[in-house]
């Protein structure tokens, strides 16, 4: 059921060390990322010791993040993805884990203004762009307007998956801002809902697009 | 002074009941301030992965996790099975390892090493023969009422025909599990469950500790569907390791484990012969009907058959299939959904067969409806039939014409369900500076608890919805229902408002005394004031001043039950039971691909009093959703060879996404009639109809019955070709 307009999300370049496309294409997202990068480390280890040995993790590494604005620092190996950096290590859990294989949408987070899959990134990858989470849409009192557009329209329910559409629609309407009710229904295709807000996110979206007072 | 009642008010007198209310807990919600079980990331958490089953059947020979024990960062293990165990379906859980880092315990997992002696197992639950075959088949009862043979052999027409339901899982976006913590001898557990009140209990039998010493949270809830009122063997298991670790421990279910055993909807699957007279009433049901529940065989209830009809002349019969899958949990609605499905689909075939409308042999059958529900099922198929243009649209099966593949049709199913008021007492406090708050062990998962309890108060204070603050999601707040059966809206409406008007009478008394009233009777609260009449006597500050120092506190409950004249129970009014509703679908299907295109989808729904229309509406839009999600493309696919769940994952468990769900319009249908019934949950019912409503238009679109839910493209491509399935 996933529509063909959304692929752009998954669609955005990848680069980093020992990723392989390939890999990735037949896996599951960062958990084939990240052992991509292992796989890279082990094998220049053996090249080194010609000891054949099974997967070895990389060593933490200082990685260096620009999330909301705020330079954060953490220390993780290269394998951790960008949500377990921000859910765990900085307790930033607006973005959820629900299918870790870019499925659902619930971690969608805006990397230089292009909406991502948080759950696909790897923390080390990361570095040097600009990271916008649901917490950076607003803080309880200076809320963004798709914020108060999916209030009024109902758009959450049991709010598991409502940061992760609020992430989306905000980037969707970054680049359409006049977008209607087909092409939103197309262009937010790319997260799920299983309480069944969609007519409210519809709804949401449709009032906001075109609206001023989008981060 | 006048005798003091329990009532609403009013119905033109509100000012937030019954209106388009924002939740209150809707910016939480949406900007990720709410912090579900799953957030929950206190200084020196733990994380905890699983190791879980490959094998759908087979017994523990050994298990060796030292290597395991051995790896950085590795806190505590804890193993669910022991050699010589039994695995009883795959995905069942083995070993869980808490470690500093996620990624340290996945490699922890990788480490452990089982090794098993492979066992038979069964899995096919749609083949009754197979079943029987293999001895995993038992009757599971019969229900019977007059002479079905004689009805069958003296009716005008009669009908034939197979239809089935599949397995699907609940799918909670938030899997299961909890975050523990140990506070001296005092376990902090933050659960993702829709029973507060019901948790401690369970932790404390399996952790040998007091109930009292247990605190279960759950201020927020991503989603239960009826399958998170236990604790677990997860949730054990947390409780354990942070014990051990002597560190909080935050496990949640992986994806693929949450879908093969936190929960699933039993299968149905049913041969069924419907007669009926020349007129087109039902003379007869005769039905047998297979599915499995897991391993204990199970499905889906006999005694509810056929659905919601009682015929003159019936007969049903139930076989449950033993199956080496996951445990099944109560899905929305239990078993309505399928039961819903296997008799409608039928009905509707028989209709065809008579060449009759739907909607006009739904009318004439309406008789046999059970619960007096006819009148409102009449009055709401005629604004249903409104709302989707029936009589303009709908054609005899098969003859929507079109040259070209697509194939238009309509359908239309009708459902019921109880949802009284669950046990619920809450704590009100008034205090002497005018601030309301109360406390309730209920649960907020996703249906508005918080906002329509805070309508409640706000509404019965006169005062603005943000004056009054609700306090849920603790099992150390007064008890209160689990949130399953559309049970909790009654409850804790119900018991808030008892609390709210015993508080405003004591606060009135005051009033009264202090301005010198004849009586307190003349008073209400209104707009931040209270009046006598139409004239104010004073602001509700200054009223609550009257206090003194302590805040004022009352305790809400449930409604005193009295007999009636036929020793039925009678209760004060507040709330009640038992709904009706009617839904009509308008599709298009691709007969060259099979693909089903929604285009709109109607539900007219009562539910006596209507807290929060918004949200009220919501429940219904989300329910459709949900039965879109069941009726096209969602359900567990086992794999016979070799036992397994093979599209555990999001992946390939299809659920519908924002562009698949066309136009939905949710009618909440509310003459003053409802009103005065009171309140009445909405949870389940508006889920139940769409199974049988989608399956009916898509037959009337292509002229055959796709017998089997989901209808994916493949069986519609099936039938067809006149395949079976």
């Amino acid at each position: 059921m996933r529509d063909a307009n959304t692929s752009s999300k998954a669609d955005q370049p990848r680069s980093g060390p020992g990723f392989n496309r390939r890999d990735f294409l037949k896996g599951s997202g960062a958990a084939v990322a990240a052992g991509a990068v292992a796989t890279a480390v082990e094998e220049s280890l053996a090249q080194e010791t010609k000891t054949p040995k099974n997967v070895v993790p990389a060593k933490p590494v200082a990685v260096k993040l620009d999330i909301n604005g705020k330079s954060q620092t953490v220390t993780v190996e290269p394998r951790v993805t960008l949500l377990d950096v921000l859910r765990n290590d900085l307790s930033l859990t607006g973005a959820k884990e629900v299918c870790t294989t870019t499925n659902c949408g619930a971690c969608t987070v805006i990397i230089d203004g292009k909406p991502a899959y948080a759950c696909a990134k790897l923390a080390v990858e990361c570095q040097g762009k600009k990271i916008t989470t649901v917490e950076g849409l607003g803080d309880g009192k200076d809320v963004d307007a798709v914020v108060k557009c999916f209030v009024k329209h109902d758009a959450t329910q049991c709010g598991f998956c409502t940061p992760g559409f609020v992430v989306a629609t905000r980037a969707f309407l970054n680049a359409n801002p006049k977008a209607g009710l087909e092409e939103i229904r197309k262009g937010l295709g790319g997260n799920i809902c299983r309480c069944g807000t969609y007519d409210g996110v519809a709804q949401a979206a449709l009032e906001c697009a075109g609206q001023k007072g989008g981060k | 002074m006048a005798e003091r009642k329990f009532a609403w008010p009013k119905r033109e007198e509100n000012t937030l009941i019954g209106k388009d209310i924002e939740r209150i807990d809707g910016v939480a919600k949406s900007t990720g301030q709410a912090k579900y079980s799953a957030d929950i990331n206190t200084e020196g958490t733990l994380f905890a992965r699983l190791l879980t089953s490959p094998k759908a059947a087979a017994k523990v020979k050994t298990i060796d996790f030292e290597a395991a024990k051995k790896l950085p960062g590795v806190k505590s293990i804890f193993a669910f099975k022991k050699v010589g165990d039994e695995i009883r379906w795959e995905g069942e859980l083995l070993v869980a390892v808490a470690a500093e880092r996620v990624e340290q315990a996945d490699d922890a997992i990788k480490e452990i090493k089982i090794e098993y002696e492979d066992l038979p197992f069964y899995v096919d639950e749609a083949d009754l023969k197979r079943a029987v075959h293999a001895n995993r088949s038992k009757g599971l009862g019969k229900k019977a009422k007059g002479d079905v043979e004689a009805a069958i052999a003296s009716a005008h027409t009669v009908h034939t025909g197979f239809y089935g339901v599949s397995t699907i899982s609940h799918m909670c976006l938030e899997p299961h599990g909890s975050h523990c913590e140990w506070k001296g001898d005092n376990l902090e557990a933050h659960l993702s469950t829709q029973n507060v009140w019901g948790s401690p209990g369970q932790f404390a039998d399996a952790l040998g500790v007091d109930a009292a010493n247990v605190t279960a949270i759950s201020d927020y809830e991503g989603g239960g569907f009826g399958s998170k009122f236990a604790v677990g063997e997860w949730g054990i298991a947390c409780a354990k390791m942070a014990k051990e670790a002597g560190r909080p421990v935050r496990l949640m279910l992986d994806r693929a484990t949450e879908l093969k055993v936190a929960g699933t909807r039993p299968s149905g699957y049913i041969d069924v012969t419907v007669a009926a007279d020349a007129q087109g009433k039902i003379v007869a049901w005769d039905s047998i009907h297979w599915g499995s529940a897991g391993i204990g065989g199970g499905g889906v209830d006999v005694n509810q058959l056929p659905y919601p009809f009682d015929f003159p002349n019936q007969s049903a019969a139930q076989i449950g299939i033993a199956c080496n899958t996951g445990p099944n949990q109560a899905w929305r609605a239990p078993p309505h959904p399928q039961l819903c499905a296997m008799t409608q689909t039928a009905l509707d075939d028989l209709a065809a067969k008579m060449k009759i409308d739907s909607y006009s042999f739904f009318q004439k059958n309406l008789d046999f409806v059970q619960h007096g529900k006819a009148p409102v099922y009449a009055a709401e198929m005629e604004l249903a039939a409104k709302a989707i243009d029936w009589k303009a649209k709908w054609h005899p099966r098969g003859e929507g014409g079109g040259k070209g593949p697509f194939k238009r049709g309509l359908g239309m199913a009708l459902h019921t369900w109880g949802g009284g008021a669950g046990k619920s007492s809450c704590i009100v406090k008034v205090y002497p500076d005018g601030s309301v708050e109360s406390f309730v062990g209920s649960q907020d998962i996703g249906t508005g608890t918080r906002t329509i309890i805070c309508i409640t108060m706000a509404e019965t204070f006169g005062l603005p919805l943000s004056a009054v603050k609700v306090n849920l999601g603790s099992s150390k707040y007064p008890q209160s229902s689990g949130s399953g059966g559309s049970i909790t809206v009654g409850g804790v409406s119900g018991a808030h408002r008892r609390a709210s008007q015993t508080a405003l009478w004591k606060i009135f008394d005051k009033v009264a005394e202090k301005y010198k009233l004849e009586s307190a009777d003349g008073l209400v609260a209104r707009g931040g004031d209270i009046l006598n009449g139409k004239e104010k006597v004073c602001t509700w500050k200054q009223a609550c001043s009257l206090l003194g120092v302590a805040a004022l506190e009352v305790q809400g409950g449930d409604s005193v039950i009295t007999k009636g004249p036929a020793g039925e129970n009678i209760n004060d009014g507040l709330t009640s039971a038992r709904v009706g509703g009617v839904q009509m679908v308008d599709l298009s299907v691709d007969t060259e691909t099979g693909k089903i295109s929604m285009h709109k989808f109607v539900c007219v729904q009562d539910c006596g009093l209507i807290l929060d229309e918004l949200t009220a509406r919501s429940q219904v839009l989300g329910a459709l959703i949900m039965g879109i999600s069941y009726s096209l493309s969602e359900e567990r696919i086992m794999d016979n060879k070799t036992g397994r769940y093979i599209n555990a994952d999001l992946t390939n468990y299809k659920l519908p996404r924002i562009g698949d769900v066309g136009e939905l319009v949710a009618i909440m249908y509310q003459p003053d009639s409802e009103y005065e019934r009171g309140v009445v949950g909405l949870g389940e019912p508006p889920v139940i109809s769409p199974g049988a409503a989608i399956s009916n238009a898509v037959a009337n679109a292509i002229g055959v019955r796709v017998p089997v839910l989901p209808l994916t493209p493949k069986r519609v491509l099936d039938a067809l070709k006149g395949g079976k399935a």
